[in-house]
């Protein structure tokens, strides 16, 4: 394990699996009466948000204090940014308060792989730009994990704004590894302008795609870039891409709906859709502070960075057994 | 040690050469059996008792610890696992990891706790759980079973049951399973 999560392919299969065994333990602290462990005390972890968000940074806050870490919130609009201060002078302030992790989201991509240059902390990518989303991917696959056991062999169909989601590159990624088959649902002008490298199938036809899937993984229609004009009218999108009441049927009585957050209720996915028992989509937001613990957990607490064990003399067998 | 941790702690791959057997599986048995009398004894019966295995290595003990209560008294007793990883005072100073189940079975409120493990050395791990326990309840006692007492205490922590004293250097290590318990060394 390194010391940074920036994105899937980084962690690979191994990886992957591994959050996700450690994920089922921190589930348990969650449904336990006091859900909360000293695992973290004393460490201080910093919110980097250059973009709005309301789930993420909940759960990572929620996450980090069912740890006892400290947290240290940092909002654009109302800090030193406003006055002109590069993104650079502002992790370098902010690590010279002394943080071990840096949780970023910014509309750029690559800005966490950037900030991983200029400061000792852990960075944890919560998204950058169209590119990749890892935590949002994990959670994902630790949701039907529970449902269906394995993700091996099962079909996923990614439907909407591909283009513009990095939750869709990150999930396409993580959901392959794992041995998932996908298939990625969009009209032409929002897929991106090649998809050489993608291991995916693509289709145009929902309706056709709908009764062989495993899991239906709605995207968020980005209505805030819709001034592009990529589709027609909303109305036409939702008749050609929207999980409708009528495409409810279709479904299978297993099938997984799945929706990343927030929800354009009536465009990309019907109310009754989103309220069907099918449906998983509070189970992500549940998972999502599970998932996000055991990332930081394995970055800050395990341990597991092996250069920074203690040489073997010096390390007391604290357990008298060998098992 | 769990099997994860032992991987990633010094002498790395490392394995456990036994030198002596100090329990046979005879004397593991009869140690149970008297310990689970013992609980009943000083409980005046088992009322209000739940036994709890620590993950790993006191989950067979406590198990067998149990079925040995639900036999003398002709009751079920109600036992549950707690994986202290999460609680320990070295994370951070090397490799700790959740490995297992955490289960207790209802709340602990005015419960009496009997902590099962299998080996007892600093007492580190026991601080760990009884911080642990804290997130289910407050119980009305918690009492302390092992099977084997090594000595080399570093908190003023002590055990109300024991299998058996065995005296030990510290670099040596304690193996125990239901067959048997014996002392020897981690070697590469």
């Amino acid at each position: 394990m390194t010391k940074h999560l920036l994105s899937i392919d980084d962690l690979g299969r191994d990886g992957i699996e591994e959050i996700l065994e450690l994920t089922k333990s921190f589930a348990e602290v969650s449904a336990r009466r006091i859900p909360k462990v000293p695992a973290l005390r004393g460490k201080n972890i910093a919110w980097l948000f250059y973009e709005d968000s309301t789930r993420t940074r909940l759960s990572f806050e929620t996450a980090a204090k069912r740890l006892s870490a400290d947290t240290m919130n940092f909002s654009v609009s109302s800090s030193s940014v406003n006055k002109g201060e590069s993104l650079r002078d502002t992790c370098l302030t902010i690590t010279a308060m002394g943080v071990d992790a840096i949780v970023v989201r910014h509309r750029s991509a690559g800005v966490p792989w950037q900030i991983t240059k200029w400061v000792d902390a852990s960075v944890i990518n919560a998204g950058d730009g169209w590119h990749e989303h890892p935590t949002q991917a994990l959670l994902d696959c630790f949701t039907i994990q529970q449902r269906f056991g394995s993700l091996e062999g099962r079909h996923v169909a990614i439907v909407g704004d591909i283009k513009h989601s990095r939750v869709a590159r990150s999930n396409l990624a993580a959901f392959t590894a794992l041995g998932a088959e996908v298939t990625l649902v969009a009209p032409q002008t929002l897929l991106p302008p090649s998809l050489e490298g993608w291991n995916c199938k693509v289709s145009h036809d929902l309706d056709a795609v709908l009764p062989t899937v495993d899991v239906a993984y709605m995207l968020r229609m980005q209505l805030e870039r819709q001034k592009q004009a990529l589709v027609p009218t909303l109305r036409e999108y939702t008749a050609g891409y929207g999980l409708t009441e009528q495409r409810l049927d279709n479904l299978g009585s297993e099938t997984m709906i799945m929706h990343p957050g927030p929800m354009n209720r009536g465009v990309e996915i019907a109310p009754s859709a989103a309220d069907d028992p099918r449906a998983v989509i509070t189970n992500q937001v549940a998972n999502g502070v599970s998932v996000r613990m055991a990332v930081l957990f394995l970055l800050l607490g395990s341990g597991g960075d092996l250069g920074t064990l203690p040489e073997p003399e010096s390390v007391q067998p604290d357990d008298g057994d060998a098992r | 040690m769990a099997e994860r941790e032992r991987r990633m702690s010094p002498p790395y791959g490392g394995v456990f050469v036994a030198r002596t057997t100090v329990m046979s599986a005879g004397d593991i048995d009869r140690a149970i059996w008297r310990m689970a009398h013992e609980i009943i004894e000083h409980n005046h019966g088992l009322e209000n008792l739940v036994v709890v295995g620590l993950q790993t290595g006191g989950v067979p003990i406590s198990e067998r610890i149990t079925a040995a209560l639900a036999e003398i008294s002709g009751a079920e007793v109600p036992s549950g696992t707690i994986d202290v990883a999460l609680h320990r005072d070295d994370i951070g100073l090397r490799p700790v990891m959740p490995e297992e189940a955490t289960e207790i079975p209802g709340d602990l409120n005015q419960r009496i706790v009997v902590l099962v493990d299998d080996v007892l050395f600093t007492g580190r791990t026991i601080r760990a759980a009884l911080d642990a326990l804290h997130d289910f309840g407050r119980p009305k006692s918690v009492q302390l079973a092992v099977m084997v007492d090594r000595g080399h205490r570093e908190l003023p922590i002590r055990p109300d049951y024991v299998g058996k004293n065995i005296p030990t250097r510290r670099d040596e290590v304690v193996n125990v399973t239901l067959t048997g318990v014996e002392l020897g060394e981690m070697k590469k």
